[in-house]
């Protein structure tokens, strides 16, 4: 069931930069989406207008059933934002600080739940202390934790890994899981693939403020698992030889080249057997060539296509 | 209505006051006593009295305010310019409480400082003469009143102020003038004619003059036009804060 439901979302700021250009998007409850995507392509103001910091120009979006605008105060009740940049108030105590979180959602003091939080991201040593004196990395671990203070179903992330060093970065990444584990539904920003790959259930591209692809990560890491073998022929051929029908061979350059496409993850790539088959069919081999499409190359490719159409 | 919210923004305000209680406290007794040995003792034994009351005792009104009106525009405006300068402003906004429930939260607390102020000053004045409050029920209101509309006029300029400069410049400017001007430590009716008659275009001669008549009985203009002006006051920071939030103006794109 989605627990977010995005419809045709726009935003143009004052002075005409249209940041998004009608995003439609559905997060079902329990996942976690990561939205990648350059600096710039309109990640930070989906997440703001979806917390209530920038208010939509067309469109309509949902949390829990709830309308973000007509129902501002149900929706908001259901969210926690962890905003990018560290923003905390330097002489206040930790606790003290996600402690007045939890009562601007209007719950009452709960002593133990916030505990409980403090302890999940190893911040009860530090409750006393005022929060100038942390480090970067336990700022930032503030901010969760004021976030999670009023036990919200959805938390929105954004690039909670931004400038934060490698072992920080696997720490962000095992809270995340944990929260998953707990059923938060998690929308999470990053210009890291790799972050993207190590902890979505589902990934995102958005550019220019258009969702320009929503998948199962698994879906996209098949589609980064397969590999192109193009086999060059010294001869071309008009069609591929029926001795070779059970390969699902392509034609390209004019019938000069074979591709083969396999995945590396399977139990054979088939490429022995192949080649055995192709000398037998009396077919010379001029060259080889092996190419894999990563996330890396999906993501390069839709960014630049996409810019190169608007242009 | 998220009460909640209201009372933790409240609390978490007065929470820096208390933070920095033996300043908060100690300055206005200071300055209090200084402006009685100064105006009072030194000076003020050479002026004879002024609308039936020795000049120490006139000044006490106007020396109130005077701190009331800074102190609830000063607590205001840095209370909300605060979160906009660190940036956990977003907290507030990403919130389930409307626009309402935060000025509530922060122009409370910001009244209720000055309150505390006006209060300490009103215990120190007792020390060094013998107060004597003709219409105690109107004062408090007054008082009340003042604090409530500065406090809003306070947040407005936090709302408004891109940095500490700006934050600055309007109490510096303007406020100030027109306090000393408002005729805080003597009457227009000491002003020649023309500058009693200018006189009348500064509001805050109307709060003073309205604040000085509950204690003395005595007044520069007529009691009701002073309602009026803390009244309209009031009422025009209402307004204006309205339409900060229907618009989102300086906090919400």
């Amino acid at each position: 069931m989605a627990i977010v439901e995005i419809n045709d979302l726009k935003k143009i700021y004052e002075g005409g930069f249209q940041a998004l250009k009608g995003v439609t998007l559905e997060i079902g409850e329990g996942e976690i989406l990561a939205l990648l995507g350059p600096n710039g392509a309109g990640k930070t103001t989906l997440i703001s207008v979806l917390c209530g910091l920038v208010s939509p120009t067309g469109g309509h979006a949902r949390i829990g059933g709830y309308d973000i605008v007509a129902n501002y105060r149900e929706a908001r009740q259901l969210v926690g934002l962890v905003p990018q940049e560290i923003a905390l108030e330097p002489f206040t105590k930790v606790i003290d600080a996600v402690r007045f979180s939890r009562g601007l959602f209007g719950l009452k003091r709960d002593d133990a739940h916030i505990e409980r939080i403090l302890k999940q991201l190893s911040l009860w040593d530090k409750r006393n202390n005022r929060t100038m004196q942390l480090s970067g990395g336990m700022k930032r671990r503030v901010l969760i934790a004021k976030a999670l203070a009023h036990e919200p179903r959805v938390l929105f992330l954004d690039e909670p890994t931004a400038g934060v060093d490698v072992e920080l970065r696997r720490d962000m990444w095992e809270t995340v899981a944990q929260l998953k584990a707990d059923g938060v539904t998690i929308i999470l920003t990053t210009h890291y693939i790799e972050e993207a790959e190590a902890i979505a259930d589902r990934i995102g591209v958005i550019n220019k403020g258009a969702l320009l692809l929503v998948e199962d990560k698994t879906a996209l890491m098949e589609r980064m698992s397969s590999k192109e073998l193009r086999i060059s022929l010294r001869a071309p051929v008009q069609s591929v030889p029926e001795a070779l029908a059970g390969y699902g061979l392509d034609l390209a350059d004019d019938g000069e080249t074979l591709v083969y496409t396999y995945d590396t993850k399977g139990e054979g790539t088939g490429i022995t057997a192949l080649l055995a088959d192709l000398a037998s069919a009396g077919l010379k081999l001029a060259d080889l060539k092996t190419n894999q499409s990563s996330l890396e190359d999906i993501f390069v490719g839709l960014t630049t296509d996409k810019a190169e159409d608007a242009a | 209505m998220n009460w909640s919210a209201v009372w933790t923004i409240y609390t978490a305000e007065m929470t820096r006051f208390f933070r920095t209680f033996v300043q908060s406290f100690i300055s206005p007794v200071i300055s209090t006593s200084l402006y009685f040995v100064v105006f009072g003792t030194a000076i003020g034994s050479r002026i004879q009295e002024v609308e039936g009351v020795s000049y120490a005792a006139f000044i006490v009104p106007g020396l109130i305010m005077l701190s009331v009106m800074t102190q609830a525009i000063s607590n205001a405006s840095f209370g909300i310019y605060f979160p906009k300068f660190t940036g956990t402003i977003y907290e507030l906004l990403s919130a389930p409480i409307n626009f309402f429930e935060i000025v509530l939260g922060y122009v409370g607390a910001a009244a209720t400082k000055a309150l505390f102020i006006g209060l300490v000053i009103l215990a120190t004045a007792s020390f060094f003469i013998d107060l004597q409050i003709a219409h105690p029920f109107a004062m408090v209101a007054f008082l009340l009143l003042t604090c409530l509309s500065f406090a809003l006029f306070g947040f407005i300029i936090g709302i408004w102020a891109g940095n500490f400069e700006q934050l600055q410049l309007i109490p510096l400017l303007v406020l100030t003038p027109l306090i000393f001007l408002g005729g805080a430590f003597y009457s227009i009716t000491m002003l020649p004619d023309i500058w009693q008659k200018l006189s009348l275009f500064n509001p805050v001669v109307y709060l003073i003059s309205g604040f000085r008549w509950s204690f003395y009985g005595a007044a520069d203009v007529p009691i009701g036009l002073s309602l009026l002006a803390i009244a309209g006051f009031t009422g025009a920071c209402l307004l204006i804060i309205g339409w900060i939030f229907k618009s989102g103006y300086r906090l919400k794109p």
